[in-house]
């Protein structure tokens, strides 16, 4: 009982920070109709930037528990990022075809890739010591990190503060409304160009807040961000590309699939997941909860 | 683009076919002036050629962009080492003779899935299908040698005619796999000019440029799009049988979906909207690549801001650059 409890757990931290990646994705193909194929590296930088501010601040004996204020910071620094990328780079190709914008985006990707290895090096960078600043709880005899608790909390409370935010507030609507249709947007005088560089920053924020969880619990490699995008595309595709709540069903969904799956069979487990991904496009072509 | 067009069709066939021909001619001769690995460098950007020709018919003429094109180059890669562990012959004969139905299969079933969408899904389906392929090669290791891959050795050719075990046999090998592939890049090149002159090509451009017009002149849309991806998957995949006794090795890496992203990038290079541009495309991208990675450890790096420059101010791709120069001079002369 008590392993099954930690399972669940576990699969709930996996579906929290897959959660952050693809809500980024589905939010910013939402708006600007854009499939980001560097939003897995972004995430990988929210990892590597914080794996590294939390190493400088243990060198300069910053006290531990400011040390979790690093987390925001690394997500922020991502959130820069895009914010300088969306207009340089994404802003030329709205008006041409699509295979543009992802042939961009993927060399946006093999240009972060790298930048990573150049600035961090090929060994993982680990940020642990935040792990070992929370204690360990006791659940049913066995022994669980507290701090992947946190991260499951940060999951669930930036899904409804995404949510309050595309459906409660004024810039929701906006959102919402140059989603929908971006001239008749601008022609009611809202600053699309505007609305675009906040969506994607947020996007960003949101990869990069995936990764500087993360890291405390799984150091930063080169490579993970590849990765995590196509395990994000899986996720949106389930859900369906654009959509808050089929990203967070889609992240559900696919953390259980997996971690099931490794534990009862190993060598299918990703096999599974793209099958599955590949069931729903045919069966529902715009995922679950999609309208596009 | 229309204007292009009509410019080829005003003029005859001749021209081009003395082109060709002198472009043959000289690769012909290459490996009486150049050293072994410069041939071997070129047999690679040759492969490249048939795979971004490949990977064109659905993305240029068919207006179809797949991100899982490794799949089927991979697929090819994969049965040849299969083939040559588990079956008799080390034969390249042999090889082509398996390899071709199965991954011929293999595009018939992926793509009868994939054509059900288009745009982003489309791109996205055939992403996921391939990642499959690739977690699958990777997990199976004790059939796949995992990461690892599966090492292929050096195969006879012509039916066994030539054998290449001696000592100099590396030598041997490269010059005379030159001209085989060679060979088959030709016959590839011909046959795929030959298809989308068809009316079965030009079927496809019209559905590529409107869809709803093509479905009133009664065209089954979705058909057409399957045996493009048929076909086009298959020309990927010889490529892929034809690289895997060159490399000596096959690993999951040419099923990752970035090595798709790298088929994509070949063709834009040399210009998808072309027919010659990935053929261009292959070649230039196999020196591109092979002196970025000797020059610098941040290879990716470099590749990556060709990519986004290419994309920004050069779309058309190298040979559609070099043609809209050549017209602009035509019209120039023209004009005095």
């Amino acid at each position: 009982m008590a392993i099954l409890t930690i399972q669940i757990l576990n699969s709930l931290l996996y579906a929290s920070v897959l959660f952050l990646i693809a809500a980024g994705l589905s939010l910013i193909f939402g708006v600007m109709r854009i499939v980001n194929l560097a939003h897995g590296s972004l995430y990988a930088v929210g990892a590597y930037v914080t794996a590294w501010l939390v190493g400088r601040g243990i060198a300069l004996g910053v006290p531990l528990g400011w040390l979790f204020l690093m987390l925001p910071v690394g997500a922020l620094v991502v959130a820069l990022i895009g914010i300088v990328i969306e207009p340089l780079l994404l802003r030329p190709f709205y008006t041409r075809a699509e295979e543009y914008q992802l042939l961009v985006t993927f060399g946006l990707l093999q240009i972060l890739e790298d930048l990573m290895r150049l600035i961090w090096g090929g060994t993982p960078l680990s940020a642990d010591t935040l792990m070992d600043v929370l204690p360990i709880i006791r659940i049913g005899g066995l022994y669980y990190p507290a701090y992947n608790l946190v991260v499951i909390g940060v999951g669930v409370v930036v899904a409804v503060m995404l949510w309050a935010a595309i459906y409660h507030t004024k810039f929701g609507v906006m959102l919402r409304a140059t989603s929908q249709d971006r001239r008749m947007a601008s022609a009611l005088g809202l600053n699309v160009g505007l609305v675009y560089v906040v969506a994607f920053g947020i996007g960003c924020f949101m990869a990069g807040l995936g990764g500087a969880i993360v890291v405390p619990t799984q150091a930063a490699v080169l490579g993970m961000g590849v990765d995590a995008l196509v395990i994000a595309f899986v996720v949106v595709v389930i859900g369906g590309l654009g959509s808050l709540k089929g990203a967070l069903v889609g992240a559900v969904v696919v953390s259980f699939v997996r971690t099931a799956g490794i534990q009862f069979f190993p060598e299918l487990e990703l096999a599974v997941l793209y099958l599955i991904a590949a069931g729903v496009l045919l069966v529902r072509p715009t995922g679950l909860f999609g309208t596009a | 683009m229309v204007a292009q067009v009509q410019v080829l069709r005003g003029r005859s066939a001749l021209p081009l076919a003395a082109a060709a021909a002198a472009v043959l001619m000289v690769l012909i001769l290459v490996p009486s002036y150049f050293d072994t690995y410069q041939v071997q460098l070129l047999i690679y950007g040759l492969i490249a050629a048939i795979a971004a020709l490949g990977f064109n018919l659905l993305l240029g003429y068919t207006g179809l962009l797949s991100f899982g094109h490794s799949a089927y180059f991979g697929v090819g890669a994969y049965t040849v080492a299969f083939v040559a562990e588990h079956l008799g012959p080390h034969s390249m004969e042999f090889y082509l003779l398996v390899g071709i139905p199965v991954v011929a299969v293999t595009s018939a079933l992926f793509g009868y899935i994939c054509v059900r969408h288009t745009q982003i899904f489309f791109g996205i389906l055939t992403l996921a299908i391939s990642q499959v392929i690739y977690s699958l090669a990777m997990k199976l290791y004790w059939v796949t040698g995992g990461s690892d891959g599966l090492r292929v050795p050096r195969p006879a050719l012509l039916f066994g005619a030539l054998s290449f075990s001696s000592p100099r046999g590396f030598q041997q090998f490269i010059t005379l796999y030159y001209y085989y592939v060679l060979a088959i890049s030709v016959v590839c090149v011909l046959l795929m000019w030959v298809i989308v002159h068809s009316p079965f090509g030009k079927a496809l451009q019209g559905i590529r440029d409107n869809e709803v017009r093509a479905r009133f002149l009664g065209l089954r849309i979705r058909w057409f799009r399957w045996i493009s991806f048929l076909v086009s998957g298959t020309f990927t995949g010889v490529a892929g049988i034809l690289w895997v006794p060159l490399n000596g090795l096959t690993t999951p890496d040419v099923l990752y979906w970035t090595y798709s992203g790298e088929i994509v990038f070949t063709a834009l290079l040399g210009g998808f909207r072309n027919f010659t541009g990935p053929i261009v495309g292959g070649i230039v991208f196999t020196y591109l690549k092979t002196y970025a990675v000797a020059s610098t450890e941040y290879w990716q790096l470099l590749l990556g801001v060709v990519l986004v420059t290419l994309v920004l101010v050069l779309p058309t791709g190298i040979v559609g650059a070099i043609s809209r120069a050549g017209q602009r001079l035509r019209q120039r002369r023209g004009a005095t």
